[in-house]
């Protein structure tokens, strides 16, 4: 009962935050001085190079060969399937972890969860690992890894809303004669219809940009558009071309984003929420419950889980049995780099740029943070503009920032930098989100207090809000840290050929020819899968906790 | 359905419960409560907050099952009988209507389901309008209602498929006290008025002594050995 009230308030609070704004200790423009720098300079730059690159001539032929065409029919044809796919598995799952009493239930959605922050090259070595050669570069085997990898999407976002749902509306249906179907289709799915709306928009988000799922598993016939965006910059060296691809799919992009926030604004109504409580959760009792729940844990074992423990057993399955061959080959193996790096060293490489992308995107993610939340109306357009490159793909982000950047005034080619630089773009978003509503939810009247005791603006700040922002920081530090340990798109083009990331390395290593080097692979992709995972369940641990505590 | 349960065919009830148990957890909430209601009778249950009082209607609406104990309905066992066909409305303390369908579209929301046809149920629903006095708000989004209005419409909806038992949670409980007691004087002439039998639960003595027939308290409900 305690715990409760506290955040009821400070839902008060945000809706009273729509009149009577929050004021910051400095001027809101001055903190969104550095964001907005960065965007300016390593987004919106980068992009309009690609915009007056494809403009040009040379890569317009592309647009009237059949080719291209079919990819984008490609592109489009596996998103949608994906999606539609990866919403009918997911909904009950999102149903029965969000409203079944069962031991473990939290421990299953973080397990759930893992998939989705596995680098896409991970999950593309893990089907990889599970299936048949030949099944490879099928159209069936993106659309299983794309529901592997989006499944927790749909448990999150509808789910979530479902946990909160106020379960007396559907009792209420029910006390009105409805069976329980007919309670689902009139009064459960008008309310949950924008939460799977906008689910279903982030995963045909995800998988129309999919690159390392489609260049691991993907053929000939089965390649997207970021792939062949790709090929087209790091193969056939054909700028122009990829130009002109990177801003149709950036044009298809915007369609589909106006599309779905038009679809999702038709739809939402206020509804109750309720926070969950022990008791709103329903124990499995008779016997259509207890099949659900055994489909849902059967699905997630053979779909999420099977995959993983393929990957982890094909990286000690050597010829004769089992063994370390291909974990002790990481020390020694000759990856194709232009100077012998052995891939252990990749580990290396990516911590290091981890560490930095977390202290960039804690930096100007927390700085925007602030920015919006003390910029009132204003604050909504740095929202926005922050969040774009989570909208834009890796690839788009990592062309641009190589086409940018290969010029006086700043000349970045060759430079380390370039792959935190790009990292810190995809991270940015995630910090912003971690931090802005612990930002809201802080009463102001605590710095009006530390005021009248004394204390000068910035001061009252630094002593009163810093202290509450702290975890959050930490939470979104641990996020910006695991998206820079996978991060493979963007880094592809960028990363130094004598200092690639792990994801980099397990791609070079999967193009050599032989056991061992496809052996190493697995191995590598097991350590990458074991950092991201552990990054992300340690800051969503800490970021439940102070959830709980607040 | 089952037959007549035997040795209850002497109970002169509408609604029965015989030893009815659940526990959350270890937690014991209802404790082989034993209730009668008669056909007609407004029977208030009076127990303060957290004793268990909507874990009992939920027990009696089909949505939650017992871990032991029977509800019997002119002594057939209804254990079995999901919600949907059991025929009893229910009416929570928020009126809970959905946000997705104006005033029309909750009232007429049993009548849908029960497929009855639009003609008619626009009849109902206008019928059950004017008795909660809200004559021409069919049309009225549930965001623009105040408190009681809200709890109006909650009551014509419940009351629109004739149900053959009316379960009141705290139905006034949002309320202030002036409207509470207006409210509860109005549902009091209506349930007399169309003979609905209601089990109306409270915290509120005042409201208690306003609506029901007959006051038991909660904690007396335990089988009398």
């Amino acid at each position: 009962m305690l715990r409760a009230r506290p955040s009821s308030t400070s839902r008060a609070q945000t809706r009273r935050g729509d009149q009577q704004q929050v004021r910051g200790p400095v001027p809101a423009w001055v903190l969104a001085l550095v964001p907005a720098a960065f965007l300016l300079v390593f987004f919106a730059w980068p992009v309009a190079n690609i915009l007056a690159r494809g403009a040009s001539t040379d890569g317009l032929v592309l647009l009237a060969r059949p080719q291209t065409w079919r990819i984008v029919e490609f592109t489009i044809v596996q998103a949608v399937l994906s999606t539609v796919l990866t919403v009918l598995v997911a909904m009950p799952g999102a149903y029965v972890l969000n409203r079944y009493a069962i031991r473990g239930r939290r421990v299953l959605i973080a397990l759930v969860t893992v998939p989705f922050v596995l680098p896409t090259v991970v999950v593309g070595l893990a089907f990889r690992a599970l299936l048949p050669a030949d099944w490879i570069g099928s159209l069936a085997v993106i659309l299983l890894a794309h529901v592997f990898f989006n499944y927790a999407v749909v448990v999150r976002i509808v789910g979530g809303l479902w946990g909160q749902l106020d379960p007396r509306y559907m009792q209420a249906a029910r006390s009105l004669g409805a069976t329980p179907w007919q309670g689902f289709r009139t009064v459960t799915w008008p309310l949950l219809r924008p939460a799977v709306l906008a689910a279903a928009a982030l995963v045909f988000l995800f998988t129309f940009t999919s690159f390392g799922v489609v260049l691991v598993l993907g053929g000939p016939t089965t390649t997207t558009l970021e792939v062949e965006i790709f090929l087209r910059t790091a193969e056939l060296l054909d700028l122009p071309g990829a130009a002109v691809l990177a801003v149709l799919q950036m044009l298809m992009l915007a369609v589909v984003l106006l599309v779905a926030a038009r679809l999702q604004a038709g739809t939402s109504v206020a509804q109750r929420l309720r926070v969950p409580s022990a008791r709103s959760l329903t124990r499995p009792r008779t016997p259509g419950q207890r099949a659900l729940l055994g489909t849902v844990l059967g699905s997630i074992l053979v779909l999420l889980v099977l995959p993983l423990a393929a990957l982890v057993a094909r990286s000690v399955r050597v010829r004769d049995g089992w063994g370390l061959t291909y974990w002790r080959a990481l020390g020694s193996i000759d990856a194709g780099t232009t100077r012998f790096a052995p891939p252990l060293d990749s580990i290396r490489v990516s911590l290091q740029y981890a560490v930095v992308t977390a202290a960039l995107a804690v930096l100007v993610g927390g700085l925007a943070a602030c920015a919006v939340a003390y910029a009132g109306r204003a604050g909504r357009v740095l929202d926005a503009a922050v969040m774009l490159p989570l909208g834009t793909s890796a690839v788009t982000v990592g062309f641009g920032l190589l086409i940018a950047f290969a010029r006086a005034p700043l000349d970045l080619r060759g430079t380390w930098v370039m792959v935190p630089l790009a990292h810190t773009l995809v991270a940015v978003p995630l910090v912003l989100r971690a931090v802005l509503p612990v930002l809201r939810s802080i009463d102001p009247r605590l710095r009006q207090v530390a005021a009248t005791l004394g204390a000068r603006p910035v001061r009252a700040w630094a002593s009163v809000d810093l202290p509450l922002l702290r975890r959050a920081l930490v939470v979104g530090a641990g996020f910006a840290f695991a998206v820079s340990m996978g991060e493979f798109g963007a880094t592809a083009f960028l990363a130094r050929s004598d200092t690639p990331t792990l994801p980099v390395q397990v791609v070079r290593l999967l193009s050599r020819p032989g056991e061992i080097p496809y052996g190493a692979a697995m191995a590598l992709a097991t350590v990458l899968m074991v950092v991201t995972a552990g990054a992300v369940l340690g800051a969503e641990a800490l970021q439940g906790r102070g959830q709980a505590g607040r | 359905m089952s037959g007549p349960v035997p040795g209850s065919e002497r109970v002169v009830a509408a609604l029965a419960l015989r030893e009815v148990c659940v526990g959350y957890g270890e937690r014991a909430v209802l404790d082989r409560v034993w209730l009668d209601v008669a056909p007609g009778q407004v029977v208030t249950l009076l127990g303060p907050s957290g004793s268990g009082k909507s874990t009992l209607l939920q027990v009696i609406a089909g949505l939650l099952v017992p871990d032991r104990g029977q509800v019997l309905w002119d002594g057939h066992d209804l254990t079995a009988v999901p919600a949907h066909r059991r025929g009893f409305g229910l009416v929570f303390q928020d009126a809970l209507l959905f946000p997705h369908l104006d005033v029309a579209g909750n009232v007429g929301y049993g009548l849908g389901v029960a497929g009855i046809g639009r003609a008619q149920a626009s009849a109902r629903v206008a019928e059950l309008l004017d008795l909660v006095a809200l004559g021409g708000y069919g049309g009225r989004s549930v965001t623009t209602l105040s408190g009681g209005e809200a709890q109006r419409v909650a009551l014509a909806r419940a009351l629109a498929p004739a149900p053959r038992l009316l379960l009141l949670d705290e139905p006034f409980g949002a309320l202030d006290r002036e409207l509470r007691d207006r409210l509860a004087v109005d549902v009091r002439a209506l349930l007399h008025q169309l003979g609905t039998p209601a089990l109306h639960v409270t915290h509120d003595l005042a409201e208690a002594e306003l609506v029901g027939d007959r006051v038991v308290h909660l904690a007396d409900l335990a089988r009398p050995v």
